[in-house]
């Protein structure tokens, strides 16, 4: 074992002595705490360390233990529905051994070592396996939690066990004499292996009017929210992850408020997922590290968190990964890099952002999972960004920009006026719109495409309308401009306008958000075509159809919508030329 | 924290001086964050904690100032401990300097225990969920920008605007409806003038509170790197008075602006990488380490709720202070030179202003049913109108629309009224019912924020009968 000792210490970096011999991101222990920490840079003799817990109390001379080992966590049942820290330690773990506060060098197993699972089998002895393939499988709440070859194994089943195991126990014997468990680990800065990636086509559907209509996501695909504070990056992000239509939710609360966690923590078992009807809990993984908590695991959280992730897309599950938020993360990263005294590159942050942003984003995607099967599983990734200020041209937000397909940016006069969420539609894009237009056109409509895309367009008129408004006032428009204003005014207020905290409301099934979107377009078409003939617009706007139309949000019933669209029409086209 | 050497680890090793800092040389045996007392050459002894230390070097930060440190005589002794108080619930009553020595000529505290003033962080798992409604009595605040206990809501103020005085009411009037419950009030002046202070003391005493509140105070004259310890030091007592003695404890610090520009200068004596303004970039770390001391843990019964207070540079809500504080803090309180000019009294701006908490204290049973929806039509049609004004300003009042010009006397009547009470308190039926008074002057199709439910059983109209 490589043995060093501590020669400096500033905040959360160590740097030790008669450390030849280690490894790039090594674990070590450091001191005679065994506070845990990484290798991330090596000058001859010495390493230096980033460290995982408050380094207050650390002297020199202290001894480091290299464990020889990358930062890995532990993969298998019991994942689910738990809270981890930013290095896999629960925290209801933490809680039993250090009460209400988080003390120093606790050490924790990521997954219980005590629960029992029942483990059947999947395949008989004497069979051929390679990685990824199915061994057998648990239940972990309504999951099937498939315990699979660890990528890199292969051999003969000598014997398979079936019965109540724990974690560790062995449940597989090969026949090269390797043990197999439930329990697998894996270093979280490499991303685990699959056979091939694929183009995303399906839409991730979160029930959020202005994501699923108008920018969508891909399962599979990468989006990011930046906005500044009180924008309400959170809330979206937390909506996401109560309604998004994957079947594995991972929540990393990176450098947010310990109040935030606590929110989903008390909210997330009573909400019910929509499409299962179980707890939302059952099928999200926590993890926090609340803004006082240690920078450097700050650094660890996104990682632990994705690998996690991967894990479950390789069982073939469709995954969604929220990161709250990632500006926290490249913080950390700028301070760990100005204790290294590295060159600074854009307002401090290291040069290598650019790098990390896009290698972390990458993680992402759809793909063919290891084994026979061919299965498929994906990962999303949904990033909120924090810009200084609110400024977009901030270097965490302009180097996510160019690898984040779904650009959702939050503005900050819209959360002023409380227009939530307060997405920018004119500001943000969504580049899947192309691979999803055939999922939509099959699932929900075929003039899907032709809808939004009139929806935008009459969005981005109606800025260009408000320019003259702002010189001239609002009477010198003409009638049929007067009437586009009126229209997106409704595409506003009673379309975009989604409260995270109504009961009708916050989740919006994909069909109620197309007859909504219908209502409103068919409103605008019957209307211009009434003017063409030689309608008022007083006329229209005076027919109870406005309040009918902006109170479609509480309204349950899809059919109702959809009467009401051809409600619309009728009543518009019924109208007569008033002399 | 290793055991406390036998052996006396005095060093006469000083060799540099900068700023707040002192190097000392050979530091054998010291740990990281290890407090220090430094003695003069006169005699004079200071306190003081390592920043930095390898073989060959420790910094050291020394709160009360470099002045008088020579690296010759001067002599530095390492506790061995990190930066600790006393607490005591006698506190209550009682001023303290900036690192908690009374300052009110009465004796020493007899110390009921002894906490380390970092303090650790709250493990997010035994954190109780914020939800009960203070009543400030101030109409933007409850109506619009609900507090609740545990909660930390800054108030973003301007230089010359009156945040002290909104601040002072809110202690004043703040309590949990139905509920007789202790309090506690934990006041820390960072930098403030002695007449701002004092500013307090008055109000304090003139109410009857100062037996309830402990006073930290560094002033604008008192040493500046002091600062970086007294929010710490007060949090201590917070939580000691909390969590030990289950009291509900307000704790207000102001300003937060001076705190940070102490942190700037003993990073720029660090000769660091600055971010943004100079200031270091792990400001958001730093003050997060103060605002997420606010809060309630599960099984027991006291509480932190935090009002930090700063002013923003220039009235500018993205300088780095106000927009990492922002970023925080569970919502904000901005205050608008504009309205204060109006006339508006408190010169609360509630467009910018938030609480994220707000729907863990409101609905019913807590304060009434409507009260979400009437805080969000509230919203938008205030926010409707003031778009007007600026149109206005261009085109003229003509030529606007009849709608639009019930929307412009609207937000001129939200601001006289709404916003507007002096020294009123107002308990939350009032400002709801004042809300509604507003809204009914608008066209009733226009109330869509409001479900038809409660318009019919809300709206004066069909109250009147």
């Amino acid at each position: 074992m490589i043995q060093g000792t501590i020669s400096r210490i500033s905040g959360p970096v160590v740097i030790a002595e008669g450390m030849r011999g280690s490894k790039m991101y090594d674990v070590v222990n450091v001191g005679t705490l065994d506070l845990p920490g990484e290798i991330i840079r090596l000058e001859g003799d010495w390493a230096v360390v980033q460290v995982y817990e408050d380094t207050t109390g650390l002297s020199i001379g202290e001894p480091v233990k290299n464990t020889e080992q990358p930062l890995s966590v532990e993969l298998g049942p019991g994942l689910i529905s738990s809270i981890f820290d930013g290095v896999q330690r629960p925290l209801p773990e933490l809680a039993k051994k250090s009460g209400s506060f988080i003390s120093k060098g606790i050490s924790a197993t990521g997954l219980s070592r005590e629960r029992e699972w029942d483990f059947e089998p999947a395949i008989a002895e004497g069979t051929q396996v390679k990685g990824g393939e199915i061994l057998g499988s648990v239940r972990e709440f309504h999951f099937t939690h498939h315990i699979l070859v660890p990528p890199g194994v292969t051999g003969t089943i000598k014997k398979i066990r079936k019965g109540r195991f724990r974690v560790t126990d062995t449940i597989c014997e090969l026949d090269s004499g390797t043990e197999l468990t439930m329990l697998q680990r894996w270093p979280v800065r490499k991303g685990r292996p699959y056979v091939k990636k694929l183009d995303p086509t399906v839409p991730l559907v979160t029930g959020q009017r202005i994501f699923d209509c108008l920018f969508p996501l891909t399962k599979g695909g990468t989006a990011m929210i930046p906005g500044g504070f009180g924008t309400g990056k959170t809330v979206s992000e937390q909506t996401l992850a109560k309604w998004a239509d994957a079947q594995v939710i991972i929540y990393i609360g990176c450098g947010e408020r310990g109040n935030e966690m606590t929110d989903v923590l008390s909210e997330f078992p009573e909400l019910v997922d929509p499409r299962t009807g179980l707890p939302l809990i059952q099928r999200t993984i926590l993890i926090a590290n609340t803004s006082n908590m240690p920078v450097a695991a700050r650094e660890a959280s996104i990682y632990t968190g994705i690998t996690m992730a991967e894990y479950y897309r390789d069982m073939g599950y469709d995954v969604a990964l929220m990161a709250d938020s990632t500006s926290r993360w490249g913080e950390a990263l700028r301070e760990v890099s100005g204790r290294l005294e590295e060159m600074p590159g854009e307002e401090g942050y290291p040069a290598y952002l650019a790098t990390r942003l896009a290698a972390f984003y990458e993680r992402a995607g759809r793909v063919i999972c290891l084994g026979p099967e061919g299965r498929t599983g994906s990962v999303t990734i949904v990033g909120a960004v924090s810009p200084p200020g609110g400024d977009f041209s901030e270097p965490i937000t302009q180097n996510t920009l160019r690898i984040a397909g779904t650009f959702w940016a939050l503005d900050t006069n819209l959360a002023y006026r409380r227009h939530f969420p307060s997405v920018n539609w004119i500001k943000s894009y969504s580049l899947y719109l192309d691979s999803v237009e055939k999922w939509f056109t099959e699932m929900m409509a075929g003039n899907w495409r032709e809808l939004r895309d009139k929806t935008m367009y009459l969005l981005q008129k109606e800025v260009e309308l408000q320019e003259i408004v702002q010189l001239v006032g609002p009477d010198a428009l003409p009638e049929s401009e007067k009437a586009i204003l009126e229209v997106t005014r409704m595409i506003r207020e009673d379309f975009l306008q989604q409260s995270a905290y109504s009961d009708t409301d916050s989740f919006c099934p994909l069909d109620k958000q197309f007859w909504m979107l219908a209502t409103i377009i068919s409103y605008y078409e019957a209307a211009e075509e009434a003017m063409n003939r030689g309608v008022s617009l007083k006329q229209i706007s005076s027919l109870p159809l406005r309040a009918e139309i902006a109170r479609m949000k509480e309204i349950g019933e899809v059919e109702q919508i959809r009467q009401l669209a051809d409600r619309v029409k009728a009543q518009i086209g019924a109208l007569e030329v008033e002399h | 924290m290793p055991p406390v050497s036998l052996v006396d680890r005095e060093f006469r090793t000083v060799s540099y001086v900068s700023g707040p800092l002192i190097f000392v040389e050979r530091p054998k045996g010291v740990s990281f964050g290890e407090t220090a007392r430094i003695t003069l050459p006169d005699g004079e002894v200071r306190n003081g904690q390592v920043l930095d230390v390898s073989r060959e070097l420790a910094v050291v930060q020394v709160f009360e100032g470099t002045s008088g440190v020579d690296n010759k005589a001067t002599s530095v002794r390492f506790t061995g401990q990190s930066p600790c108080i006393d607490v005591s619930l006698d506190m209550l009553g009682r001023v303290f300097s900036g690192v908690g020595r009374p300052r009110d000529g009465r004796p020493e505290i007899i110390p009921e225990d002894t906490v380390d003033i970092s303090g650790m962080p709250i493990n997010p798992y035994a954190r109780d969920k914020p939800s009960d409604f203070i009543q400030t009595g101030m109409s933007a605040i409850d109506g619009l920008n609900t507090l609740v206990r545990g909660q930390k809501l800054p108030i973003f103020s301007g230089s010359g605007l009156p945040a002290n005085k909104l601040a002072a009411q809110i202690a004043r009037q703040a309590r949990v409806l139905g509920r007789e419950e202790s309090f506690a009030v934990v006041f820390v002046a960072m930098g403030i003038t002695h007449k701002e202070a004092s500013y307090f003391m008055n109000e304090f005493e003139r109410t009857g509170a100062l037996e309830r509140v402990v006073f930290f105070q560094n002033l604008a004259d008192d040493p500046t790197i002091e600062r970086i310890a007294t929010p710490r030091c007060a949090l201590s007592v917070a939580e000691f008075l909390a969590y030990t003695h289950h009291l509900h404890v307000l704790v207000i610090l102001t300003d937060m602006t001076n705190y940070c520009e102490a942190l700037r200068e003993i990073s720029t004596a660090r000769e660091e990488v600055p971010g943004r303004r100079g200031y270091p970039g792990y400001m958001y770390t730093d003050l997060a380490s103060i605002y997420e001391r606010a809060g309630r843990i599960k099984g027991t019964t006291g509480s932190i709720t935090q009002i930090p207070i700063l002013t923003m540079p220039d009235d500018d809500i993205t300088h780095p202070v106000p927009d990492l504080t922002g970023y925080i803090t569970e919502g904000q309180i901005v205050l608008s030179r504009d309205l204060y000019r109006r006339g508006a009294d408190p010169p609360i701006d509630v467009l910018p202003c938030l609480s994220r908490l707000m729907n863990l204290g409101i609905g019913p049973g807590k304060t009434r049913e409507d009260h979400r929806n009437v805080a969000d039509q509230l919203y938008a049609s205030y926010a409707y109108g003031r778009d007007l004004r600026r149109l206005v300003a261009i085109v003229g009042e003509e030529a606007l629309t009849e709608l639009d010009k019930v929307y412009l006397s609207f937000a001129d009547d939200f601001e006289k009224k709404f916003v507007t009470q002096g020294s009123a308190n107002r308990s939350i039926e009032e400002t709801l019912t004042i809300g509604w008074e507003l809204l009914a002057k608008l066209p009733e199709d226009e109330l869509k924020r409001i479900k038809l439910e409660y318009i019919r059983k809300y709206h004066p109209r069909y109250r009147a009968g």
